[in-house]
């Protein structure tokens, strides 16, 4: 077209065009209105139907809740105070449960004198996480990341502190032995040391170590029994160790479900689709039942540790393949270039792949994550006391018997409120590292 | 022109860079590379050219082993590539390589690309490495981006930068698969100029492209490959002016022939 038209008539611009603003269009209200919801009149009809429903939803459920009442000791006392305040048949929300008895929601049958405890182990693992989440802090507040585990431990668990410090101390033992053989024989020799080391102090001096530590310098928190963890606590406490241990274990096991080494590539994918192919109830019942069978018999294998490691083995397969996902999606040249400067296996992995994978996959991880946390309530088939099963043993007492909707809209809200602030925190995570990308 | 854009190069000498010597690949079934015999002396500059598919690129990705040759020898600056992962991390961080489609790491600033390899492999003290980059970042004339990000570049900008993140690492030998192909025109000359630099300085290159204007300006040889062999090898000057083989009279009448 162009080109006819050259032929046609000789043109030379000698003046450039300066930019100009865009067309100011209507703004405001009116204009959006108009556009999302009367657009025509198939989209009026559409409108007024969907405020039709919204008003048939919330016209009994609105006032419930707001006329719900605060202050009662059960719901035989609700039902007195409602009669008189709105009159006879009223449907009135009774929030008192909640007042009355959040403390077993939120903290399960933790000692009433002790908790600060679990708040102030989530205040530690905000803290410990803190530097990994933002690259800028200096880097030596890992070492708080690093003691915070077995901190959080000794908060929720008790007991003397030398209990958590003499497990620490063993891997302080396979570090140090890992830098002497390896230096001497070389890194194969290293790691078994590593391995081997530490695993025979913990079957054979730790017990006696903390023993003679505690009687020589007492010093601890009332131990508190797997089986007292309950509500809230008790979800945060498997979802958080969750999330945390199965994010590392899952990025290991998608680098080594692309290996090139066949034995472990293949291994991964075993696992993963093992884990994957079975619910996670049916893992739950294992971990209760099963894992006793092949365990030596006596040994006392905490219900609640048992409960954590199947739910990060379970996870770790989501997330696994979730990475495996942004590995893939990263163009080859990135590996070549990566190859061509140089740089080891670990470090391409570590600088160049994985950063940009895992932020690729962060939708897919965090959308792992919630369902991880949400599914904490499924412990309940193996009778631990997650909120839903708290908020049966609360409706089964004489004063709350009957009462549903108000312990689930609370237990669903605390969820919501934890799983929006995960999506929340990925979304802000992704426009940053959007944004600085380019 | 060959006189002119070169008067300063130091002289070439005898001493081996690169050996390969019965070499022969294959992708499958497929023989990519046959019977490939080449010696390349420290300084230089060979110019690599040939139709595609002809196995120009594999040639030279297998210097840093980025490809696996499966017969045959190749020795780079005295160090056999084998399976053995010691060797071959040692030959990656004495050979640059610039790639067709750039390959800078988007995820890191300019500088942060520049001074990577130079901090994980070399372990030089970030600062140092920072001084370093900033020199070469000089040399290929874009300092004042060095804290952008790749993807805020033009793509002349990316490779020039992409060139200075391998000489970041002081490397004897550069390889350049292509690396004009992915750019605008008018991009092309600005990498081409810093490619003449180095030249000039006598590093050892080895370079893959069809900018046949710089193969005349800068190459001592030039080589042309065709079905995975060396077709034919020779001056620029003589490979340009008296092609010996059909094969190279025909590409050269096609690349240069509108």
């Amino acid at each position: 077209m162009s080109d006819l038209h050259s032929q046609t008539v000789a043109y030379s611009r000698d003046t450039m065009l300066p930019p100009v603003p865009p067309p100011r269009r209507e703004a405001g209200a009116v204009r959006w209105l108009r556009e999302n919801l009367f657009s025509g009149p198939l989209n009026i009809i559409l409108t007024i139907l969907a405020i039709w429903v919204l008003w048939l939803a919330l016209r009994d459920v609105l006032p419930w809740a707001w006329r719900g009442i605060w202050n009662a000791g059960s719901i035989s006392e609700c039902r007195t105070i409602r009669d008189q305040l709105y009159g006879e048949g009223t449907s009135a929300a009774c929030w008192a449960v909640i007042r009355a008895r959040w403390q077993q929601l939120v903290f399960g049958f933790y000692p009433a004198s002790e908790l600060w405890r679990p708040p102030l182990a989530l205040v530690v693992f905000l803290l410990a996480v803190l530097p990994i989440l933002f690259a800028d802090l200096p880097r030596r507040l890992l070492w708080l990341t690093a003691a915070a585990p077995f901190l959080i431990v000794w908060l929720l668990w008790g007991g003397p502190i030398w209990g958590p410090v003499a497990v620490a101390l063993g891997f302080g033992l396979g570090w140090l032995a890992w830098r002497i053989v390896a230096r001497a024989g070389g890194p194969l020799l290293g790691a078994v040391a590593a391995i081997l080391v530490p695993v025979l102090y913990w079957i054979f001096v730790d017990a006696p170590l903390t023993a003679a530590l505690a009687r020589i310098l007492p010093i601890g928190l009332t131990p508190v029994r797997s089986s007292d963890f309950g509500g809230f606590t008790l979800s945060i406490v498997i979802g958080l160790s969750g999330i945390t241990l199965s994010l590392p274990l899952g990025i290991l096991l998608a680098l080594a479900r692309r290996s090139e080494m066949f034995i472990i590539s293949k291994v991964a994918v075993i696992y993963i689709e093992v884990i994957r192919g079975v619910p996670l109830i049916v893992w739950l019942l294992v971990a209760q039942v099963l894992l006793n069978y092949f365990l030596p018999s006596g040994t006392n294998f905490d219900i609640l540790l048992r409960v954590i490691i199947m739910v990060t083995l379970f996870s770790s397969a989501y997330i696994a393949e979730v990475i495996r996902g942004g590995l893939a999606a990263l163009p080859r040249g990135q590996y070549e270039a990566a190859d061509a400067l140089g740089l080891g296996y670990w470090q391409a992995m570590q600088l160049i792949v994985l950063p940009q994978a895992l932020k690729i996959s962060i939708p897919g991880i965090v959308n792992s994550f919630i369902g991880l946390f949400k599914d904490t309530t499924l412990v309940s088939i193996i009778s631990l006391f997650d909120p839903m099963r708290m908020s049966s043993t609360i409706r089964a007492t004489t004063e709350w018997g009957g009462i549903y909707w108000e312990l689930y809209i609370f237990v669903a809200a605390v969820f919501f409120v934890f799983c929006f602030a995960m999506s929340r925190y990925s979304m802000w995570l992704e426009q940053r590292l959007e944004r600085s990308h380019r | 022109m060959t006189d002119a854009a070169l008067a300063s190069a130091p002289p070439v000498s005898d001493e081996v860079a690169v050996q390969i010597t019965g070499m022969n690949k294959w992708y499958g079934q497929f023989h990519v590379l046959r019977d490939i015999n080449l010696t390349v002396t420290r300084g230089e500059r060979i110019v690599i050219c040939g139709p595609s598919g002809s196995g120009k690129s594999t040639l030279i990705r297998c210097i840093n082993r980025l490809e696996e040759h499966q017969s045959g020898h190749i020795v780079v600056d005295g160090t056999e590539l084998t399976s053995n992962l010691r060797n071959i991390d040692k030959v990656r961080s004495e050979v640059g390589m610039v790639f067709q489609h750039f390959n800078l790491f988007p995820h890191l600033t300019v500088l942060e690309n520049c001074t990577l390899a130079p901090m994980w492999v070399r372990k030089i003290p970030k600062r140092e490495a920072e001084a370093t980059a900033m020199e070469f970042l000089e040399k290929v004339r874009i300092p004042e981006q060095a804290g952008k990000y790749p993807g805020q570049l033009s793509g002349g900008q990316q490779q020039r930068v992409a060139i200075a993140r391998s000489l970041c690492m002081r490397p004897k030998i550069m390889l350049f698969d292509e690396p004009t192909s992915a750019l605008d025109p008018e991009m092309i000359k600005e990498v081409l100029d810093t490619m003449i630099e180095l030249a000039r300085e006598g590093m050892t290159m080895l370079c893959v492209t069809h900018e046949m204007g710089f193969a005349q300006a800068v190459a001592n040889r030039v080589i042309f490959m065709d079905q995975g062999q060396i077709v034919e090898q020779n001056t620029p000057r003589e490979f340009f002016n008296n092609p010996r083989s059909d094969r190279t009279k025909l590409f050269l009448s096609q690349i240069l022939g509108h």
